[in-house]
């Protein structure tokens, strides 16, 4: 059976890509900070899916760690989800350089890092999956969370330039941009409930996608367009309305 | 974030502030910082019981953590819902050891109402079946069990939430062959007829009965017994048998918005009728059926409750000592001079029970449906009084308006659930709308 490694296994949309992929049948590594709080998932997925599953201790942000992280895995896996993120505040990350670059490095540099690894691996072997969790915030900045915004925009472009990279050597690269997720990343915020998507139907949309060597997903899918009219907003315009 | 939510009934509706979480640390912290909480499952309750200032959703906490497929243990974490669990038991050939008329409830909601099923009288609540769980009180994470803190364990099991918030739960479950059920489907004429039938097939794992709440003269309390066993291989069809705790899947209708109240009470008066004048006039109907139709005729259409309108409704059930077949009458009669309840009422019987705070006792309980009006709560009070009188008392998970005297006056250990709720929530951390409207003072 094909293995995912998913990167950030806590977050709710993990939860349910785990769940998709091991209603699949896949073999599961989980990584994520605090390995411990893993366990009960990691029993969910063994219980109710009959899988192989391992839990793995991983910091985006300790960028040094990455390559023995990587290397230490029980088997390469054929599919990797980055799905870790940090939405942060804006307002705070304005004026506290520690929060801007938290924001900045969990959701660009970290996934940089991290990233960069696997390819390598993927290159070599000539064949995987690489899944990254960007954001539509990241296709136009507004004031509510440029910071966020231009981390995932950065993380955006990095992941269609490895899309190009490593179709030649035969591995693939989908981007996925959600819309509103409800997730505990924005479990204060009132979100409008026709445009925002539960975990499992992100996780259905990804699994399909990825099945299809999808590019680049939004979802759920109107997202594309809601994007495309936010993008041809005349920058006179755009910049005068609070966003 | 502060929404406005309500429970099944949709009333009351309350503005309250809900959060959620995933992983046990997050309750803690949530739990640690914050005063006014009550633990909300999948909101199956009718009232006001999961409702409060702070009212934590357990939906995320939904892991499995468990399953001995030998002996038939399960553990998981509190949020996990009933048709999930199925899910992942069936098809290893067990079953719920308990389960009430909706699969769509939480483990957590399950234990905090000590929920009965179709097997009260043969098999006990679903407390009966526990074997330890974990709950964070006020004083911290607290594992009980009947032979570990039994306080704490029997205060928890129909506490309603408020000697804090369960996060684990084991249980045993129950052996089955198949994932049919061989029932047997009987007319009774009126109410003695029903309640012989009831003594007569009390050998059957599970009973209850559809009951006429509209009839009068012979036909007061005409009703249809439904009652059951788990089939055996050999008892389904050659095709079903080939992959006996396999069942189809099949459509879930929605009803998508609220209808005007005489919507439902028309369907169910079709049913009813259905089944009572069915085109075989033969007076016992028996057959094999999937466990789904048999346990959860309802669920097959998602949010039925919609059905009664915008006002909502509260269900009223209660139950009467076995020695009271008068109470049984007299209020029966009252409902149906009224005929303001739903056209059909759920009737059963039920086994000896007698712990700290759980709404079973041996007796009959009758539950039915009132679509919210005005003068109904003065009318449901003079049901109450009948029902004090009678020595019975009303189920806590589907009350959203009794007055605090008929709770404390009966529930004969409602005192003592207090002294011990006092311990483990002493300031009054946990508490629901409806333990503030039931004047619980727990200071
Ligand atoms: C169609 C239908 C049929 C039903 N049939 C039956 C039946 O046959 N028998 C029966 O007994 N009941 C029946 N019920 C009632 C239902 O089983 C109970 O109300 C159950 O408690 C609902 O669980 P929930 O997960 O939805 O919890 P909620 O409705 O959200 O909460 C119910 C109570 O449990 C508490 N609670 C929930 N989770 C926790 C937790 N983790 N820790 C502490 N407290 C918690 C809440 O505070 C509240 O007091 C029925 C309900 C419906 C809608
Ligand atoms: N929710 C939305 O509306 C939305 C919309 C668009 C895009 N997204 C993206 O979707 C992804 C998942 O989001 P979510 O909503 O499910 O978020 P979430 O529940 O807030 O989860 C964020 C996850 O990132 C992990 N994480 C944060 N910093 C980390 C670090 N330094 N190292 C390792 N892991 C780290 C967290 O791990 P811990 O468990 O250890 O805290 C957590 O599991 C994110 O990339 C997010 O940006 C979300």
């Amino acid at each position: 059976m094909p293995t995912v490694l998913i990167l950030g296994a806590g977050s709710d949309i993990a939860v349910a890509l785990a769940r998709r992929y091991a209603a699949a049948g896949f073999t599961l590594q989980l990584a994520g900070r605090n390995p411990e709080q893993l366990r009960p998932l990691e029993q969910d997925l063994r219980i109710r899916h009959r899988i192989a599953v391992t839990v793995h201790a991983f910091d985006a942000l300790d960028f040094t760690s990455h390559a023995g992280f990587y290397r230490a895995l029980p088997a390469p896996p054929d599919v990797v989800l980055c799905v870790f993120g940090y939405l942060g505040s804006q307002e705070k990350g304005q004026q506290d350089w520690q929060e801007a670059s938290r924001i900045l490095h969990t959701n660009f540099t970290g996934a940089v890092s991290i990233l960069n690894i696997v390819a390598e691996d993927m290159a070599a072997r000539g064949k995987g999956t690489i899944i990254g969790i960007s954001s539509v915030a990241g296709d136009r900045g507004r004031m509510s969370n440029y910071l966020y915004g231009s981390a995932k925009a950065g993380f955006t472009a990095y992941l269609s330039g490895l899309r190009n990279r490593l179709w030649h050597s035969g591995a693939h690269v989908m981007t996925v941009e959600p819309g509103f997720v409800a997730t505990q990343m924005t479990g204060h915020l009132a979100l409008p409930a026709l445009l925002t998507a539960q975990p499992g139907e992100v996780a259905d949309d990804i699994f399909k996608a990825a099945e299809k060597k999808k590019n680049v997903l939004y979802t759920k899918w109107f997202w594309r367009y809601i994007m495309m009219i936010i993008k041809n907003i005349p920058e006179p315009i755009f910049k005068k309305k609070k966003l | 974030m502060r929404k406005n939510i309500s429970n099944w009934g949709n009333y009351p509706v309350l503005n309250c502030e809900e959060v959620s979480f995933s992983m046990e640390e997050q309750l803690t912290q949530y739990v640690n910082t914050h005063d006014h909480v009550i633990a909300r499952g999948n909101g199956r309750c009718y009232g006001d019981a999961s409702l409060g200032e702070h009212s934590v959703s357990t939906l995320r906490f939904d892991k499995v953590l468990a399953f001995d497929e030998e002996n038939g243990v399960f553990e998981c974490q509190s949020g996990l819902t009933l048709d999930q669990i199925l899910d992942i038991i069936v098809p290893r050939g067990w079953f719920l050891p308990v389960t009430p008329g909706t699969k769509f409830i939480t483990i957590g909601g399950a234990v905090a109402s000590d929920v009965h099923g179709k097997n009260h009288h043969s098999e006990g609540s679903f407390s009966n079946h526990i074997v330890s769980m974990k709950v964070l009180t006020a004083k911290g994470l607290t594992e009980c069990s009947p032979e570990t803190e039994p306080d704490l364990f029997w205060a928890t099991c129909g506490g309603m939430g408020l000697t804090g918030i369960i996060t684990t739960v084991r249980f045993t479950l129950k052996k089955i062959e198949t994932a049919y059920i061989r029932q047997k489907q009987i007319k009774a004429r009126n109410l003695d007829e029903v309640l012989q039938l009831f003594e007569e097939h009390k050998h059957y794992t599970y009973s209850m009965a559809w009951i006429d709440c509209l009839q009068k003269g012979d036909s007061f309390g005409r009703s249809i017994l439904i009652v059951g066993e788990h089939a055996t291989k050999d008892q389904v069809a050659a095709k079903a048998a080939k992959a006996p705790l396999e069942l189809p899947r099949k459509m879930k209708l929605t009803v998508p918005f609220n209808l005007p109240g005489f919507v439902l009470n028309n369907f169910t008066v079709k049913l009813f009728n259905a089944l009572y004048y069915a085109k075989n006039t033969k007076r016992v109907i028996e057959n094999t059926v999937p466990y789904e139709p048999f346990f959860y005729p309802l669920d097959a259409i998602l949010h039925w409750n919609r059905g009664y309108g915008k006002d909502g409704f509260v269900q009223y059930q209660f139950v009467l000592p076995m020695d009271k077949k008068d109470g049984l009458v007299a209020i029966l009669q009252k409902i149906s001079e009224k005929g303001w309840g739903s056209f059909l009422a759920v009737l059963k019987t039920f086994g000896k029970q007698d712990d700290l705070i759980s709404f079973p006792m041996e007796g009959y309980t009758l539950a039915l449906d009132f679509p919210v009006r005005n003068g109904l709560f003065p009318f449901l009070d003079e049901l109450d009084a009948l029902v004090l009188q009678y020595g019975g008392r009303l189920y806590l998970t589907k009350d959203a308006r009794m007055q605090e005297r008929v709770f404390w006056d009966s529930y004969p250990n409602a005192e003592r659930f207090r002294e011990i709720v006092k311990t483990w929530n002493p300031a009054g951390k946990f508490r629901s709308a409806q333990s503030d409207r039931l004047n619980f003072q727990f200071a």
